[in-house]
């Protein structure tokens, strides 16, 4: 990173440890171990780590739904206890309002904000123009495809202006075709409107495809095994031999690590 | 639409299937002797009779029919203003459900027919006594769908709410309250079909108008043409209530 770039999302040492009552004793599940993750104003930033490692309770955390057990966390350079406005999420399946038209979906945040109608009908088309869904205003989610209702979902977190928008695996649920387009739009939205956004994912390609910087995790209890940054020129190319090559080492530095 | 046209053709195929048998177990075949079961035709002329004439329990139908839906939609009402609420709080704010759950569940097995003696001896056997039956009967659905309807929020969409840095407050009106809509509006249904059939039933006991009280009458003096025209009515009537309902529904809640 060019280091000049303010930091937007500090943890520091976060861990965070699950309690369950079991039927005879207490079980400990340690999720998270002395997590360090810097991301900086304006990054794309993914993480990739394998299967069930807790990159969504990561997020959560980030994001104020969850507490963590320990360790520091800010968000412009202010400390998190709880969600607020000021951070977006893009969630892993599709969380529209099924009772809400499109435009009332992706106004939601501002609408609740108390803002007044011009503007926020002004505000939300915007970002319905700027994802491709011109014209689908007033349809209801459950007309639209899975890709156009994450669309629907990425342009509702935008809609809003926060200063960071989590991604928890918003194309974990769609079909490879549809996946690779969404992952086109993507960075033709963030190429347009720079945001930081931290991306969570456990598909190697497509981690590459996005990211500025990819920080790799280990399995349970996470925290940062590497770190990767990306400097490929955009958009890129899947089939290109810089492509591949990065990608069969991130993939070598995964494996070695569930091996031990 | 052609596909329409046939079913209700089946539809109106199995109405007249039914007066033809009506009408061959009575008047031509003699099945049921003539003072335990009317013909359709006996059935249609008491009803044209009772339209006009008060003979023999003192009021003409219309004057019996509006006294039922009067007890029937003042207790109904009152029983989905306080469980409609009631049901929202208790699924939304714990303490509340902790509170309300254990009277609830005591009362709940009571059948709706069980509070008619206790009534009538505080209230007497005019209006109020059976509006307090049926408010009891109608109550119970609506809390019931109405606690559902908000449980089944889904926990994305209240993160999505707080994400967004709604209150708990306004994550119930705005993400759990249109999420139990349907439900609500289930209970609104299940709850008006139990009103009215808990109130034919206490005006069989207690009453001085009113279709029940009418059955009963006619049972009495042996008219089983105004006991199978009374009953028809109340069909009829029920039918009207839930239709109005379903109409009211389709207007606010989509999908």
């Amino acid at each position: 990173m060019d280091g000049k770039r303010e930091v937007t999302v500090r943890c520091k040492n976060l861990c965070k440890t699950f309690y369950a009552k079991n039927r005879k004793q207490d079980e400990e599940n340690e999720v998270i171990r002395n997590l360090n993750l810097e991301v900086r104003e304006n990054e794309f930033l993914v993480l990739f780590g394998p299967g069930q490692c807790g990159k969504t309770t990561i997020l959560n955390i980030l994001a104020g739904l969850e507490k963590a057990s320990s360790g520091e966390l800010e968000v412009n350079g202010k400390q998190v206890d709880g969600p607020s406005s000021d951070r977006g999420m893009v969630y892993q399946k599709t969380a529209l309002f099924p009772w809400m038209n499109v435009i009332k979906n992706v106004s939601f945040g501002p609408r609740m904000q108390g803002v007044k109608k011009e503007e926020w009908q002004k505000w939300a088309q915007h970002y319905i123009d700027l994802v491709g869904l011109t014209g689908f205003e007033s349809s209801y989610p459950v007309k639209l495809s899975g890709g156009m209702q994450q669309r629907v979902g990425i342009a509702r977190a935008y809609c809003n202006n926060p200063d960071v928008i989590f991604m928890d695996e918003p194309f974990g649920h769609l079909d490879a075709q549809t996946r690779y387009l969404m992952e086109e739009e993507v960075e033709r939205i963030c190429s347009a409107e720079k945001r930081t956004v931290v991306f969570v994912t456990n598909n190697v390609e497509e981690a590459i495809y996005l990211a500025d910087r990819i920080v790799v995790l280990n399995d349970m209890p996470t925290s940062v095994k590497k770190e990767y940054i990306i400097d490929l020129p955009r958009p890129r190319d899947y089939t290109s031999a810089d492509f591949l090559a990065l990608r069969e080492e991130i993939t070598r530095c995964v494996e070695v690590n569930e091996e031990g | 639409m052609k596909k329409s046209k046939k079913y209700m053709v089946i539809s109106i195929i199995s109405m007249i299937c039914f007066l033809v048998l009506w009408e061959l177990a009575t008047d031509v075949f003699h099945v049921f002797p003539e003072y335990s079961m009317p013909s359709p035709i006996k059935t249609l002329q008491a009803f044209v009779m009772k339209l006009t004439n008060t003979t023999p329990d003192g009021s003409i139908l219309l004057v019996h029919v509006v006294a039922s839906l009067k007890v029937a939609l003042a207790g109904y009402l009152l029983g989905a203003l306080a469980g409609i609420p009631l049901g929202i709080l208790m699924a939304w704010y714990k303490p509340v459900d902790l509170f309300i759950k254990p009277i609830f569940d005591l009362i709940r097995p009571i059948p709706p027919i069980g509070w008619v003696p206790i009534m009538i001896l505080l209230f007497g056997i005019d209006l109020k006594s059976k509006a307090m039956v049926i408010f009891v009967s109608a109550v119970i659905p609506c809390i019931i769908n109405a606690y559902t309807g908000i449980k089944q929020t889904s926990e994305v969409h209240i993160n999505v709410g707080k994400t967004f840095g709604l209150t708990k407050f306004q994550i119930l009106g705005k993400i759990a309250i249109p999420t139990a809509l349907p439900m609500i509006f289930t209970g609104l249904r299940v709850s008006l079909g139990v009103a009215w059939m808990t109130l034919v039933a206490a005006e069989l006991v207690a009453a001085t108008k009113g279709l029940g009280y009418m059955l009963q009458i006619a049972r009495t003096i042996g008219r089983p043409d105004i006991i199978v025209m009374g009953m028809l009515v109340i069909a009829g009537v029920g039918a009207i209530l839930t239709g109005t309902l379903e109409f009211l529904e389709k207007k606010f809640v989509r999908r």
